[in-house]
């Protein structure tokens, strides 16, 4: 069956408290920790925050805390700037990227932040997303064409086709979607998840692209696409604003406009 | 336990895409269309001998069209149901063994339970 609680070993202790002495407008973080190294149960620490010596944005106290307070907190992060999906993370209950949440946009007290829900954690924040990359890659995420390349140009796409891709080219994969999927939870292992779906889509709808019917094929199966209910947790969450459901709605569309109603 | 040792790649695209779906996930539309219609006309059947005795109410259901509309009823929403259960049952359940013993006793009941239905309609309308 689905395990709805966690198991003995991924209980949540609390864990140590660090507080931020003389600093007068404080904001406290309640972070997830856990290392393979020590055989403990997964802990929360708290940790207390000077936002006046602090960026506005969450991965600058992340970073804050790493810096200053506990050099031991592990968490990915590159751009700082929403674009490569690397500080994906659950904070204050949404799944969302660290460095384009604002603290002053989290509800009111504390600020809990999660690794990303109901992946295997490598270190503290730090999610195991080898199954979500290689999803990707079983889709073949790349321009398959049966013509020829043109000999001496690019292959042209109309302005209108190009449209299409509005609202799927902008993501980033960073896997907030798939992650805060019930569906994705449960049945991850085949089902392929918002992310993923939408990636395929965005190759389904390309001008360009000369292989839709194989792609269409290799997407029609009970698991890998129509574990979607429509949830919708995908919409809500997506950093980048965008519509993973609605791609999946499209896909169903195109598999049943191939056949005989 | 030992490492899985294959390429994540090969567990990704597991055993491949069943080619299948479609037909579950039209038939389970199709279907809640038909029962909008048919629950519509059931409610409206049952307010209309709710208070009738029971000669009047059996002679309503008698009623070839009557008698056609509760056996559509009866065919569509248990085929609405296993549909609907067969979701709930590979959503959540992964034992294997359990989930396929569960897939088909759904459907043996919802077969059975149809056909009690319409044997139940069919000796009302043709008044055996």
């Amino acid at each position: 069956m689905a395990e709805f609680t966690l198991p003995k070993n991924s209980k949540i202790q609390a864990g140590k408290h660090y507080p931020a002495k003389g600093a007068k407008n404080v904001r406290t973080f309640k972070v997830y920790r856990w290392t393979p190294d020590d055989g403990q149960n997964p802990r929360t620490d708290t940790y207390e925050v000077d936002l006046d010596t602090c960026g506005p944005m969450v991965l600058d106290a992340l970073l804050k805390i790493k810096n200053e307070i506990d050099s031991t907190l592990s968490l990915r992060r590159s751009c700082r700037e929403g674009i490569c999906g690397s500080c994906a993370m659950n904070i204050d209950g949404t799944n969302t990227l660290a460095c384009t949440k604002a603290i002053g946009d989290c509800g009111g007290g504390t600020v809990n932040i999660y690794p990303l829900p109901h992946m295997p954690v490598v270190k503290d924040l730090v999610p195991d997303l080898t199954h979500f990359y290689a999803q990707f890659a079983s889709i073949k995420p790349w321009m398959r064409t049966q013509s020829p390349a043109p000999a001496d140009k690019e292959r042209l796409q109309s302005p209108e086709d190009r449209k299409k891709l509005d609202g799927l080219y902008e993501c980033i994969l960073c896997a907030c979607c798939s992650t805060s999927c019930p569906s994705y939870w449960w049945n991850g292992d085949r089902y392929l998840g918002p992310a993923i779906l939408l990636q395929a889509y965005r190759w389904i709808v390309d001008s360009r692209d000369e292989d839709t019917g194989s792609r269409l094929d290799d997407l029609e199966d009970p698991f890998k696409l129509y574990r979607c209910h429509t949830i919708m947790n995908c919409a809500r969450t997506c950093p980048k604003g965008l519509n993973p459901a609605k791609a999946i709605a499209e896909i169903k569309k195109l598999i049943v406009q191939r056949r005989s109603a | 336990m030992s490492k899985d040792l294959r390429n994540p790649l090969a567990r990704a695209r597991g055993l491949g895409s069943a080619k299948e779906g479609v037909s579950h996930w039209m038939l389970q539309r199709v279907t809640a269309l038909g029962l909008v219609f048919l629950t519509l006309w059931f409610i409206g059947t049952v307010l209309s001998i709710l208070h009738a005795d029971y000669a009047t109410a059996r002679a309503t259901l008698a009623k070839p069209w009557n008698a056609v509309m509760l056996i559509a009823l009866i065919l569509t929403m248990y085929r609405h149901l296993t549909l609907g259960l067969q979701v709930v049952i590979e959503d959540y359940v992964h034992t294997r063994w359990l989930e396929v013993a569960s897939l088909v006793i759904i459907k043996f009941i919802a077969v059975l339970a149809a056909l009690t239905g319409v044997l139940a309609v069919l000796r009302v309308a043709l008044g055996s």
